[in-house]
């Protein structure tokens, strides 16, 4: 897992250095002396080698040094003040997609054949086929300009965040409901459910406490993948709803080429993503091995 | 993952006959790629130029309306589906391509190559591939320029962030690829036809090549079409941030970029969102029923 984010970082560094461009590479053509103190100041001088170990130095004492962009600010700085609002986004966007789909996909499940199930599985598709950048705009264009229910961007309040929680959702809790539906129809054909429902359990007791141990495990599987689809849409779902997140500087430190900033975000997002798809990863043996007993 | 089903025998296209969700599919595919074709083609020369009627609302004239630079929206949609189909294309062909060689070569080795090859993939799934890729992008714009100006393709400069685009798309939609693949060739290689080829004396290679891509085929098509409608979704996500298809070339992603922006409370051009929204939603719809409708013919344990 050390190894993945020492791959990340490196990867990361060599890409920010490699574009021919540099932070200070501009129309106007600064004087030599100045160039070099810039370069000193944020430790661009040297050669790359010398760059390398010292940003890795730097990064293992928690130092993501300092923005060139926004001048006098460290990037440690700028995602201490952006990166709970992503983080709050993700969380809640998380819950409505695991809830939301696991839910969905085992109403489905149990009404097999039915109309309702078409249905619902019909909408999920969709769900998945549209992008969150056409549901983002299409339901503050009904909710929050025609209806007047919530805010139309910003986060002024909790409710600020429920629009783009659903939107960053809803093509998560579409892919987990298929996902739920799938393997749960599986599972609910084999020996130990019919032996189950032989002694007499309900349908409601057969599904929460026999099936579902065992066909949550694809869905259990997909929640590393899953934050990391949040991370990544929730940049797309901040720019929609102007919500002063991680997301925004990402892209600015893109376009305004500011390495450190850049290299920041992508160490931070692949940092949680490591360490939570380790708890992922613990989570499942454990559930593993539960089944494994029985 | 480890015993994949048996293929279906049925021909592909007599089941896809029968389902007529899958033939409305691609009977709005075709639609779709006919006017993405033929419509730039058709349109009068006035349509792709920049005119002084900005914002007007969809007319007779103006089907769709036209943009803040007076551009004809119906002609933008219809050269957007051009650059959104063709990225789609050919960027799930790379991911084919990487794909189906990672998938082939782990399932086939086996053992502690196939453990580390199917690491990496898991490794990858959990990684934001896209945030990487962006950072990648970016570093190899002007390179990519450079080096087709030094092949003397000067004529390619135009459409090489489209080529770097095509590039790294697929490099980050082959993993569910390669994973089926591997399956599917764990399978075929306990069965007696494999056993016999490699009791004749066959190269690995030649088992590989005349005996297990052939019997690969039907499976990698269905996931091909699962791949396009990704690799559509990836690029008009990258295009929506303005890091995609730069103007004044169009793609379904920087269209709807534009017609997000001239939604606010003041004043909504709302046919600026919803004509690219609907034209980029029906075709990824059609691609995701079809994949979806191929892969219930060929693959019976997903069938719902």
């Amino acid at each position: 897992m050390l190894l993945v984010l020492f791959c990340v970082v490196s990867i990361t560094f060599f890409l920010i250095r490699l574009a021919p461009e540099g932070p200070f590479s501009q129309e106007r053509k600064i004087p030599e002396a100045i160039e070099k103190a810039l370069l000193a100041k944020y430790k661009l001088d040297g050669t790359l080698w010398q760059q390398y170990t010292g940003y890795l130095g730097d990064l293992v004492r928690g130092d993501l040094r300092l923005s060139t962009q926004y001048r006098g600010r460290s990037v440690n700085e700028i995602l201490a003040q952006t990166f709970p609002v992503t983080a709050m986004l993700g969380a809640l966007a998380f819950l409505i997609a695991t809830v939301g789909g696991v839910t969905l996909g085992s109403w489905a499940a149990l009404r097999r054949g039915t109309a309702q199930e078409t249905g619902a599985m019909l909408a999920a598709l969709l769900a998945i086929s549209i992008p969150t950048f056409v549901t983002g705009p299409l339901l503050v264009l009904i909710f929050a300009l025609y209806l007047g229910w919530f805010p139309v961007g910003g986060i002024n309040s909790t409710w600020s965040f429920v629009l783009p929680a659903i939107t960053l959702a809803g093509p998560y809790v579409a892919y987990i409901a298929r996902l739920t539906r799938t393997s749960l129809l599986e599972v609910l054909g084999q020996d130990f459910i019919r032996t189950a429902r032989a002694k007499g359990v309900g349908e409601w007791g057969v599904v929460t406490r026999h099936a579902s141990k065992v066909a949550l495990l694809p869905v259990i599987s997909f929640l590393g993948p899953l934050a990391a689809h949040l991370l990544t849409g929730s940049i797309v779902v901040e720019t929609i709803f102007h919500i002063p997140g991680a997301g925004g500087f990402f892209v600015h430190s893109i376009q305004n080429r500011d390495g450190f900033l850049l290299g920041g975000v992508v160490i931070v997002y692949c940092t949680l993503l490591v360490l939570f798809n380790l708890m992922v990863d613990i989570a499942y043996t454990w559930m593993d091995r539960r089944i494994k007993l029985e | 993952m480890t015993d994949a089903p048996p293929l279906s025998h049925r021909p592909l296209w007599q089941t896809l006959a029968r389902n007529r969700t899958a033939l409305a599919s691609l009977i709005v595919l075709g639609v779709v790629v006919l006017a993405a074709l033929a419509g730039p083609w058709l349109m009068p020369e006035s349509a792709s130029q920049i005119s002084d009627n900005q914002f007007a609302p969809p007319s007779w004239e103006h089907p769709f309306g036209t943009d803040i630079h007076g551009y004809d929206l119906l002609y933008r949609v219809l050269s957007g589906a051009r650059v959104s189909l063709a990225v789609g294309l050919a960027g799930a062909l790379v991911a084919l391509g990487v794909g189906t060689t990672w998938g082939l070569v782990s399932g086939y080795a086996g053992g502690r190559v196939d453990g580390a090859m199917m690491r990496i993939v898991e490794v990858l799934y959990a990684v934001p591939r896209l945030i990487i890729l962006l950072v990648a992008i970016n570093a190899f714009d002007k390179p990519m320029k450079e080096w087709l100006l030094s092949m003397e393709w000067e004529r390619l400069i135009p459409y090489s962030r489209i080529l770097i685009l095509i590039l790294a798309l697929g490099l980050i939609e082959w993993l569910t690829m390669a994973r089926i693949v591997r399956g599917q060739v764990l399978a075929l290689k306990s069965q007696t036809f494999v056993t016999a080829a490699r009791a004749l004396g066959q190269s690995h290679w030649k088992i590989l090549a005349r005996h297990l891509l052939p019997n690969l085929i039907g499976i990698v098509v269905v996931y091909l079409t699962l791949t396009v409608p990704a690799v559509i979704l990836d690029e008009s996500f990258l295009s929506f941030l303005g890091l995609g298809i730069q103007a004044p070339q169009a793609s379904w992603g920087s269209l709807l970029a534009d017609g997000a922006q001239a939604i606010n409370p003041v004043r909504s051009y709302w046919w600026l969102l919803v004509f690219p929204a609907v034209a980029m939603s029906v075709t990824l719809l059609a691609l995701n029923f079809l994949g979806d409708a191929l892969r219930d013919a060929l693959d019976p344990r997903e069938r719902r």
